[in-house]
């Protein structure tokens, strides 16, 4: 076990390191020079030659890859003397357009997205469980038609189009919810709540469409099988060998599933954060497309390749602890 | 290098592509190869209204794609026209008339703010979405068919390398990659870009299967016989394991481009995608949010015509991998 951690553990190292590699190269090779965005007007060559200096712009590529692996664990500074900028250990870069550090930025708005991915993880295994199983249990029946054309509707249905529609229904015309406006939890829970209903729905609707699916089929397949026939044929009841012997080989892959859509939506909910106004890592990353400010979007970009590495080795540990079979190969 | 668990248990997984979540289909075995022909598949199919449906919409939306400059002349708005007198400068630019502006006149409304024909905008806008979301399907399907086929068939270092590389991408946060990289490269030419982009993170949900497949049918006899008689190896890949993959990558190809399709829009409403002043429904969606509470016909045409789409192809999919599923007796 603890050695399939560690091999498990290296790989997602390699993978890091190759999503850092990539995204380095792509912000190296293609974008526009930086020091340039940062001169702005009044620009001549000797400054540009100077930002270009104190960014360390003009060493070659290898070296600018290495110092920014390195800042990420023991930070760096920017420049030098009374315009050095410091950015401390987890350095994922320095967004000079905001004058803050990227990470410094990214660990204020992580609670929020957070927020928004609980909820509406949540609602989306809640929902995706239920309907899968009612719609297994009464296959062909008429709820599993109806259950079925639902969820290739929820599949279908694009968030954006959906928080509009939800939007304009639910608060401009019917007024059920208030409009959205930035408050604290402990200050106005109602409020609060408010905000964030409407994108819970709209992330969870379709992950809840595609785990109604998974979960329904998976089921299915397991009752086919022989062990369950047999466990029938000993006479054991029907809810007996739903529970101990349908349910938890049809459920678990609906934790690898689970695990890793889950890494993904941690690192920002882009669309649905920006349709809601909701301040969390997935609008700081498009504002910062629209603004071009290049470190921000890279810095999101690991850590959602960090996220989505860490989630899979997760998903990893829970299964040999959930399905046997894994156990005996994963030794 | 991260090759999931469920692969070990040759269990169904979900292919979490780019935001959206599709089913991969239960065609991972391929054992029972294709023996019923197109024929009864087309047969079973048109006895089924939801596929018919939206074949018949996907038809229409590609008619309209193609006929665009015709519809536009038809109508008497090119999308790029601004209509000053189908607004109100004194609403701050609303358009005048109920629905946004709907009439004769402008059969679908205007923009607000500039007065644009959104009939128009619609129109050419489907050439943006179904053009971008069938050149990335045919990529994503030549690249995975072949380097599927080249993994699953010859095996060894070369199956080693692709599979490697497949789970990277896998393993890669794919769609705010591809915003990085939408917003770093220039602007020109993003229609190429976008396919490029997307293909490149695609491509693996197919091979995979495709991979897989390929292994159990190298097993077969017939393809025994066709080595023994002295074929080459490309020609056994392409002549004889191919044509029984035929309808696995029909159904695989169908259930991609909704994604597809949704990931362009979701690029372009982003800021990232199709560039402005081209009109693409993901970008008519992302300019109407600002006018939601007042003019909510302007999110209602654009939003309504993508959902369709998406869902049309998603139900034609659906129901093209039941029916291969009952053809292939599973």
């Amino acid at each position: 076990m603890p050695r399939f951690l560690l091999t498990r553990i290296s790989s997602g190292l390699v993978v890091l390191l190759l999503v850092c590699l990539f995204t380095f190269v792509v912000f190296f090779a293609l974008s526009p020079d930086p020091a340039v965005q940062i001169c702005g007007k009044n620009c001549t060559p000797e400054l540009i030659d100077q930002i270009r200096g104190n960014l360390g712009l003009d060493q070659p590529f290898w070296t600018q890859f290495f110092l920014f692996v390195a800042g990420i664990f023991a930070g760096r500074t920017y420049g030098d003397g009374a315009a050095a900028v410091e950015c401390a250990a987890p350095c994922l870069g320095y967004s000079f357009q905001s004058s803050q550090a990227v990470w410094d930025m990214i660990v204020q708005r992580l609670p929020v997205s957070a927020t928004i991915a609980v909820g509406a993880a949540v609602l989306w295994l809640l929902a995706g469980l239920v309907g899968g199983l009612l719609s297994a249990v009464k296959e062909d029946t008429f709820l599993d038609r109806f259950t079925t054309g639902l969820t290739l509707t929820g599949m279908s249905i694009p968030n954006y189009v959906l928080a509009l529609v939800l939007q304009y229904v639910l608060v401009v015309r019917l007024q059920w919810l208030p409009f959205p406006q930035a408050v604290r939890f402990a200050d106005d829970p109602v409020q609060w709540f408010g905000n964030f209903v409407m994108p819970w729905i709209v992330l969870a609707v379709g992950y809840a469409a595609a785990y109604t699916r998974l979960t329904r089929a998976n089921v299915l397949d397991v009752l086919r099988e022989n062990y369950v026939r047999t466990a029938y044929a000993k006479g054991l009841p029907q809810a007996l060998v739903w529970r101990r012997h349908a349910l938890r080989p049809a459920l678990t892959p609906v934790v690898t599933i689970f695990g890793m859509d889950f890494a993904g939506l941690l690192g920002g909910a882009l669309i649905t954060e920006t349709v809601f106004g909701i301040n969390g890592v997935g609008k700081m990353a498009a504002d910062s497309i629209a603004r071009n400010d290049q470190p921000v979007i890279m810095g999101v970009t690991l850590l959602a390749g960090f996220l989505v590495v860490v989630g899979n080795i997760v998903v990893d540990v829970v299964y040999t602890a959930i399905d046997p079979r894994v156990r005996v190969n994963a030794r | 290098m991260t090759s999931s668990p469920t692969d070990l248990t040759g269990t169904k997984t979900v292919a979490a592509g780019t935001g959206d979540t599709a089913e991969a289909p239960a065609a991972t075995q391929a054992a029972g190869a294709l023996r019923a022909g197109a024929g009864g598949t087309w047969q079973a199919l048109r006895r089924d209204t939801g596929a018919m449906l939206g074949l018949g919409y996907i038809v229409l939306i590609s008619l309209v794609a193609v006929l665009a400059p015709v519809l536009t002349a038809i109508s008497g708005w090119n999308p790029y026209e601004f209509d000053q007198s189908a607004i109100d400068p004194n609403l701050g630019g609303m358009p005048i008339g109920p629905w946004g502006g709907m009439g004769a006149e402008h059969w679908l409304g205007v923009e607000p703010g500039s007065g644009r024909d959104i009939f128009a905008r619609i129109v050419y806008g489907a050439r943006v979405s179904m053009g971008i979301a069938l050149s990335a399907t045919a990529l994503t399907t030549v690249l995975g068919v072949s380097l599927g086929l080249v993994a699953g068939y010859f095996g060894g270092r070369v199956d080693l390398v692709v599979s490697r590389v497949m789970d990277f991408l896998m393993a890669f946060p794919a769609l705010i990659f591809m915003i990085a990289v939408l917003s770093a490269l220039p602007a020109s030419n993003r229609s190429a870009l976008l396919v490029v982009v997307i293909s490149v993170f695609g491509w693996p949900y197919l091979a995979r299967i495709v991979r897989g497949q390929t292994m159990s049918l190298a097993q077969r006899e017939f393809v025994e016989a066709a080595r023994a008689a002295g074929a080459s190896g490309t020609r056994i890949v392409f002549r004889e394991i191919l044509p029984n993959l035929r309808s696995t990558i029909i159904v695989m190809a169908t259930l991609a481009v909704p994604g597809y399709i949704g990931t362009e829009a979701g690029l372009s409403f982003l800021g990232v995608g199709v560039v402005p002043p081209a009109p693409s429904w993901g970008q008519m969606i992302a300019a109407s949010v600002k006018w939601y509470a007042v003019d909510p016909a302007y999110f209602v045409v654009p939003g309504t015509c993508l959902f369709l789409l998406v869902l049309s192809f998603t139900v034609l999919g659906d129901r093209l991998s039941a029916v291969v599923d009952a053809q292939e007796g599973r």
